[in-house]
């Protein structure tokens, strides 16, 4: 980017709003995911939508890319800077703009952090169920490009099932609105759902509009220890089977439960092969019959213990816990690689078996823990990024157990989105029509392709072979 | 020196890489970082931070002002060392780091010296902290403080003099080693065997406090020692980049008190606690103090945590005063209505305390060096909440810096007072009439803030809510 054009994006956002020292390239040149990194030109951080039109205006002129970005918390380098790229930060866009109790809605600006929000609408008893584990730190925004699942998917689905209605600026600089309040509506493509899940490839996000529901009065959360493996993922096959649907299940390997132990100190069972975090919620009776239900699903499979949780503080201890999951596991090892691959309910079990196999197979410790409800699993390898040989392996462990899921009818990335990270995947799983067909989408939308080029596909040979331990591995990003 | 000599020789002393590489840049801890609040900055987060100081280290990066900036903008706070799952060290990398830019040219060598000076001369000897107490007492009685005004020395250190003047707690016009007896004994039995370890600011600005917890102590059954040989804990020293220092004070302590038979080692001060319950890992390698280090760590004990786990039993007047519903009564007060007395231990359950009428709207703020360093965070309020009449409010944000943090809000005081701002302003939302804290620093910044932001409320240590509740 030549100094005419910084100048040029200087004087549009301010220059108390544009930063390009290398301080600040530096700490914008990752987000969550291990590994990527890439230094920007320049980081902005736009007042209006007047101003992000313009510098995307600019960048169809000036030749650059721009890379939308939230609290930079996204697992597939979503937010990650691109060559020759500005990034646009999104974080001061933090207002709640309306609470619509009457048709239980809420206008949010992008950079609305997902738990600010729910403690807002809670306060007026209604509820916006999408918590992802880092609903303390990351944005509506990044949920809705990446749209975000969570603890309570099970029951209450991902955040796709909220979102009405989107303002946002096209790559040309226009401003598109789409949806709205009204719960049914079929004028026309579904554009909204289109744009969730885009992953900040075809539009910055300005505006969203959010389905609310009634919070649910009763809940129980339980605890289920397991000797076996094996015996954890068949409860969760019968609880599905039997037709419960608890609003949250989730799934904690030993190497899980001693990481997150370690860190919160909360009497986690540490020789237990696995344990399932459960809740059952709703308003009325059926709250206590389905946990009864549970419990003798789980006795039936060998569980070990179960305990209930007292109350709602000991509840919230317990997800807290399994939120810290992840970061939990790099306290046994620098790198953690995690993964997102998704099966069919019914084919857990299996799933949760060939993770093991894979670590056995390509001598790596893999953590293993997710949204068993869900079927979405995080095996997360316990790596260390500057040895190139345990790199490797890794990778090796990983095309597996990808292979493996799609066997079974999965999918590579249940929630976190494809991005950088898992972008050589995606044709195994959406094939090639399927590919081709969002390409062209792109191609129609972004023209000049610098909308945060190079994520979730690519045209250029696609990177073989090992993941990439260094920077100057990293091949370009252009299309 | 040549400048790049200059630079390699301070990065060796930045922590080793195994520290340095355990951050996975996951963003856990954005949340709770109160100058990432500030800023939305990714610079001024724990996370940014970590990666410069990462790149600085590797020699990826020059230090430049803007590090140097950032990393005293930081608070030292520890928050993000509490919300990360990774385990990740900050507050050694902060502390290291700080070490280094004080080396380099973006931070005045005067400052650097006056800093060392002002922590080894005057904080860590008691006769020279009791001499600038008493300048100070003698400088707010009189008026001192236009001649003193007039000869610029504070300048260097902010430029709001005259704002930091009210900073400075009044000070108590007795210091509290002198009235301490060496060995205290309670009126009954001996139930605990304990020391007692005065502080250093506790001993002369908050001097009653520390009579306070003796006296409260000796009720619960405490037979107290304090060594008269014992010295400042070394904390402020450490975490300003002298810890050669501060760790010949952790060893004269370990001797003032391996002399004495003891159970428990009593601290009010959430920062003398913390680092005093360090001495263990600080000392770790040194052959002759490592086991007595241990030793001493073991047994340290912040007061409410003692209280909370030891559950000793007090005689409270359960109705404070049948007159003033909402103020704390004065000593007068409290003796005209103690008719209605009841033994109980502490922490009580609830059922007991329901019983009394609620007339104490209390609310409590978590030091950052208990909640966060110690991991103190329930104790204290639990025995608040057990104490009868005490209408307890849970504060938002309770575990958010107030700003005081160490010296910062002397040297930083305009980025201290932003985040005193919020404090305040959620202690004003609890509508409570007092706010207990367990640390001189942060009831020295909470008082300040009463008087700034014109917020009525009472600012106690916890001991000292008991002690007015004891029977007299
Ligand atoms: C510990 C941890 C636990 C997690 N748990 C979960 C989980 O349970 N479920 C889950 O789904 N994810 C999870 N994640 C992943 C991540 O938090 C989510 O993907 C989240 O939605 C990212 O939000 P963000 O604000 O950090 O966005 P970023 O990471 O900054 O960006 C994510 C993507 O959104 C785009 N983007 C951001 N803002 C905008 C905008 N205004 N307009 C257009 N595009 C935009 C970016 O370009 C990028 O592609 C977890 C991450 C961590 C670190
Ligand atoms: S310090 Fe901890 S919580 Fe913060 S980014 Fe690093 S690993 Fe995550
Ligand atoms: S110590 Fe406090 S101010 Fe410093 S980075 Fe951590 S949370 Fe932020």
């Amino acid at each position: 980017m030549d100094q005419y054009t910084a100048e040029k994006l200087k004087s549009m956002v301010g220059a108390k709003n544009y930063f390009d020292s290398k301080e600040d390239k530096l700490v914008y040149s990752y987000d969550g995911t291990p590994i990527y990194q890439q230094l920007p030109e320049a980081v902005l951080f736009p007042q209006d939508e007047e101003q992000i039109s313009q510098i995307l205006k600019l960048a169809n002129l000036e030749k650059f890319n721009v890379v939308p970005r939230g609290s930079g918390t996204g697992l597939s380098g979503g937010s990650i800077p691109v060559d020759n790229s500005v990034v646009v930060v999104m974080t001061r866009w933090n207002k709640i703009i309306e609470i619509d109790e009457d048709n239980l809605t809420a206008w949010v600006q992008p950079g609305v952090i997902t738990r600010a929000l729910q403690k807002e609408v809670e306060k007026l008893g209604l509820f916006y169920p999408p918590d992802p584990g880092s609903l303390n730190v990351c944005t509506i925004g990044g949920n809705v490009a990446n749209n975000a699942g969570g603890l309570r998917g099970l029951k209450y689905g991902v955040t796709k099932n909220y979102v009405l209605g989107v303002e946002m600026i096209l790559p040309n600089g226009d401003l598109l609105k789409t949806g709205g309040k009204n719960m049914k509506d079929v004028a026309g493509y579904n554009l909204r759902d289109f744009i969730v899940g885009s992953e900040g490839t075809i539009g910055i996000v300005t505006k969203i509009l959010l389905k609310l529901i009634p919070k649910p009065t009763k809940s129980i959360t339980l605890l289920i220890y397991f000797d076996k493996l094996t015996d954890a993922g068949k409860t969760v096959s019968d609880i599905i089977a039997s037709h419960i649907v608890p609003s949250m299940m989730e799934f904690l390997d030993n190497t899980t439960i001693n990481c997150v132990e370690d860190y919160t100190n909360i009497g986690l069972p540490r020789n237990s092969e696995a344990i399932l975090l459960i809740e059952v919620d709703g308003r009325g009776g059926e709250v206590q019959e389905d946990a009864e239900l549970i419990r003798k699903i789980a006795v039936k499979n060998n569980a070990s213990a179960l305990k209930g949780a007292a109350n709602e503080e000991e509840a919230f201890v317990l997800k807290t816990a399994r939120r810290s999951a992840f970061s939990a596991l790099a306290r046994k090892m620098p790198t953690t690689i995690l993964e997102d691959a998704t099966v069919p309910r019914s084919e857990l079990p299996v799933m949760i078996e060939k993770v093991s196999k894979a670590a056995k197979m390509f001598d790596v410790i893999i953590g293993n823990f997710g949204h068993a409800g869900d079927g979405n699993l995080h095996p997360t390898c316990l790596t260390d990024e500057r040895d190139s040989k345990a790199i490797e392996r890794a990778h090796l462990a990983f095309d597996f157990i990808f292979n493996e899921a799609i066997k079974l009818g999965g999918t590579i990335s249940g929630e976190h989105g494809t991005g950088l990270a898992k972008k050589e995947f995606l044709e195994k799983v959406a094939g090639p029509v399927g590919v081709d067909m969002m390409k062209k989408i792109k191609k129609a939308i972004d023209e000049n392709n610098i909308l945060n080029p190079g994520k979730i596909f690519t045209i250029s040979p696609k990177c073989e072979g090992i993941l990439p331990a260094k920077r100057e591995q990293i091949k370009d990003f252009h299309v | 020196m040549s400048k790049e000599i200059q630079y390699k020789e301070l990065l060796k002393i930045l922590p080793d890489d195994d520290i340095l590489q355990q951050c996975i840049h996951c963003g856990m801890c954005l949340a709770t970082c109160p100058t990432y609040e500030i800023t939305k900055l990714e610079r001024s987060s724990p996370r940014g931070r970590i990666k410069m100081i990462k790149s600085v280290a590797r020699g990826e990066m020059e230090m430049s002002r803007i590090f140097a900036d950032e990393m005293n903008f930081c608070l030292d706070c520890q928050a993000c060392e509490t919300a990360c799952p990774a385990g990740v060290q900050y507050g050694r990398m902060i502390e290291t780091a700080r070490v280094v830019i004080d080396q380099t040219e973006y931070v005045s060598k005067f400052s650097v010296e006056i800093k060392k000076f002002v922590l080894r001369k005057i904080v860590a000897s008691r006769n020279g902290l009791k001499i600038v107490s008493r300048f100070l007492w003698i400088y707010q009685k009189t008026g001192l403080q236009k001649l003193i005004r007039a000869t610029g020395i504070l300048k260097i250190f902010s430029k709001n003099l005259s704002e930091i003047e009210t900073l400075s707690p009044l000070i108590a016009d007795k210091f509290s080693d002198t009235q301490i007896n060496e060995i205290e004994l309670p009126t009954g039995e001996v139930k605990y065997k304990t020391a007692f370890h005065f502080g250093c600011l506790m001993n002369t600005m908050f001097a009653d406090i520390n009579i306070d917890t003796i006296d409260v102590l000796k009720e619960c059954g405490c037979k107290i020692i304090t060594p008269k040989d014992q010295v400042c804990c070394g904390s402020l020293m450490g975490h300003n980049g002298d810890m050669e220092f501060a760790l010949k004070l952790a060893r004269k302590n370990i001797d003032a008190f391996e002399k004495h038979d003891y159970d428990f080692l009593i601290s009010n001060s959430a920062g003398c606690g913390a680092f005093m319950k360090d001495y263990a890992h600080l000392l770790e390698d040194d052959p002759d103090y490592a086991e007595k280090a241990k030793r001493f760590s073991s047994k340290v004990k912040d007061v409410m945590e003692f209280f909370a786990e030891q559950k000793p039993e007090l005689t409270f007047q359960s109705v404070i005063s049948k007159e003033s519903s909402t103020r704390l009564p004065d000593r007068q007060a409290e003796k005209s209505s103690s008719n209605d007395i009841q033994q109980i231990s502490l922490p009580i359950n609830r059922d007991r305390n329901d019983n009394h009428k609620k007339n104490q709207n209390v609310t409590y703020h978590d030091a950052c060096h208990l909640i966060h360093a110690q991991k103190i965070s329930t104790q204290p309020r639990e025995v608040i909440k057990s104490l009868p009449g005490v209408e307890y409010t849970e504060l938002e944000e309770a575990s958010w810096c107030c700003g005081s943090a160490g010296i910062y809000n002397v040297v930083r005081y305009d980025d201290a007072v932003k985040q005193l701002e919020r404090k305040m302003n959620n202690i004003k939302n609890t509508k409570a009439k007092i706010v207990l804290t367990g640390n001189p620093g942060c009831m020295g910044q909470i008082k300040h803030g009463t008087q700034k932001f014109n917020v009525d409320v009472e600012v106690l240590h916890p001991v000292t809510l008991i002690k007015r509740m004891l029977k007299k």
